[in-house]
């Protein structure tokens, strides 16, 4: 009998937890801890429209205090998970409090990659995770502040896009030879370089940074080419990494995130986890994956609560994904790593085109710039495993879910 | 504020008052309304916040952008008074609008 569920992480993947079970009929005692003050909220928003100031605090949000009441929900703000004992079924609070569970759901998250050049232990470094970063980033977002970011993925650039319409002086820089290089096709990272560069953005890839200089704070960043920017405001987007300190000092499997099956369950029977801390199987497209996404995050907090009521269900779905950079919104499905062929359809000139990607016929991933119709045709032909025709595909005026 | 009333499937109604400001969405998440899942949060990027604005009132809004008339197009059940409510703010001349949520959202 389940009568005590705990959630460990009041983020995406833990709100919808509470959404599926209450909704499901669990009315057992249901507990939720986050070690931030806020009621669960959404991040994407946090290098967009709430960071330049467009969307109230209120607004980000997934639920209003009265929800929470009204569905029974302890909410255990500000604390952090301690430790996690398996064999007794507990875990311990920041505040010295122990909690019992029948069932345990670890929504984790995913933390900053931190950056390990000499003087990034300079005062002025900023990450952009959670609410709490937001306001230092904000307030020096003025026109003629010069803002360096490093990395040019997703953060960086959205977060560039938005430094640059408050008026600020920007580069990004970039290691690779394109922005986005592990996650889009090269004519889709040249895209959105060159809106950026339209704007007034100065995207250098191929740039290794050195260290950082400064006298007390970062005020220099230097190239390893000799190189150097100066910097009122330094960003880093390098990446994240999965949080997963408690599963593993307690024992369970982890490899690169909290490994859990296609039941979001972990080595242990009695704990799930869900979202951007999860190394899990993607079933369609058969190897293990962590994913970094609002999707991922949501469709597996589902799942994982209808396991823990003993309701198998299986995690099989299309990741999906997207971007907003200025007026571009760069839309993501499936999962392109080993296609043996891409299509593009449409021309990146008319600022809006699409990235086929197939593997042995069947389509694999797209990546939709400024495509919404073609991005939701693929979320259906990709689930389906279809095989396009490639002269349809290859033509833009053919519909793409016209194309198999 | 505005007050909207949210059909679904079954015949049953949630009526609730909305701030303004904010997206129909928005107004039908914070209350909870069922089966407005708005997955990507307001982003026109999931689809799964779908509904049916009274037909008689559904010219008085905003049209919707070439982005939210792709999404609709793979949405569950498109009909011609098909919006994303992501994507219509609420507004005073909203007072009374009865939206209706489809049977199931495209996730």
């Amino acid at each position: 009998m389940v009568s005590t569920i705990l959630i460990i992480g009041a983020g995406q993947a833990g709100a919808q937890a509470i959404d599926t079970l209450r909704r499901e009929g669990y009315r057992g005692r249901l507990i939720l801890v986050g070690d931030e003050p806020h009621l669960p909220y959404q991040r994407p928003p946090l290098s967009k429209k709430f960071l330049a100031g467009e969307m109230s605090a209120e607004r980000l949000a997934f639920r209003h205090q009265a929800f929470y009441d009204d569905y029974g929900v302890e909410l255990k703000l500000g604390l952090r998970a301690l430790k996690l004992d398996p064999a007794a079924r507990q875990v311990t609070l920041s505040n010295g409090e122990t909690l019992g569970y029948d069932r345990l759901l670890l929504c984790l998250g995913a933390a900053a990659r931190p950056l390990t050049c000499p003087g990034a232990e300079l005062a002025g470094l900023h990450y952009l995770r959670s609410i709490a970063d937001v306001p230092a980033i904000q307030e020096r977002l003025k026109p003629g502040v010069r803002v360096v970011v490093i990395g040019g993925g997703y953060i960086g650039l959205e977060t560039a896009a938005t430094a640059r319409k408050l008026g600020c002086t920007v580069h990004v820089l970039e290691m690779a030879d394109r922005v986005m290089n592990r996650v889009v096709a090269a004519n889709v990272s040249e895209y959105f370089a060159h809106e950026h560069r339209t704007q007034g953005v100065h995207i250098v890839c191929n740039t290794r940074i050195l260290r950082l200089a400064g006298e007390g704070r970062v005020e220099r960043v230097v190239c390893a080419d000799g190189s150097s920017y100066e910097a009122d405001l330094l960003l880093v987007g390098v990446g994240a990494i999965a949080n997963m300190g408690i599963a593993s000092e307690a024992g369970l499997a982890c490899d690169n995130g909290i490994v859990v099956d296609e039941y979001c369950r972990t080595s242990d029977s009695a704990i799930f986890a869900a979202g951007d801390c999860t190394y899990h199987p993607s079933l369609r497209f058969d190897m293990r994956v962590r994913l970094e996404s609002v999707d991922n995050a949501f469709e597996q907090a589902k799942t994982a609560a209808l396991n823990m009521l003993d309701r198998p269900t299986v995690h099989d779905r299309v990741p999906w994904f997207w971007s907003d950079q200025f007026d571009n919104k760069l839309l993501i499905v499936g999962l392109s790593q080993g296609h043996d062929q891409q299509v593009t359809r449409g021309d990146p000139a008319s600022r809006s085109f699409t990235v086929c990607y197939l593997k042995g016929g069947e389509l694999l991933a797209v990546e939709a710039v400024n495509h919404s119709k073609d991005y939701m045709a693929a979320r259906k032909l990709i689930a389906e495993r279809a095989r396009p025709n490639l002269d349809r595909l290859a033509d833009p005026l053919v519909a793409l879910k016209d194309s198999c | 504020m505005p007050t909207l009333h949210f059909d679904q499937a079954d015949g049953s109604r949630l009526t609730i008052d909305a701030p303004l400001g904010v997206s129909l969405m928005e107004a039908a998440r914070q209350n909870a309304v069922p089966g407005v899942i708005a997955q990507c949060g307001g982003a026109c990027a999931c689809a799964t916040c779908h509904v049916y604005v009274e037909g008689s009132r559904v010219a008085a809004l905003d049209p919707p952008e070439d982005m939210e008339l792709g999404m609709l197009e793979s949405a569950w059940e498109p009909r011609i008074n098909s919006r994303l409510a992501c994507q219509v703010a609420v507004t005073a001349a909203l007072d009374g609008l009865v939206v209706t949520v489809p049977s199931a959202q495209a996730v």
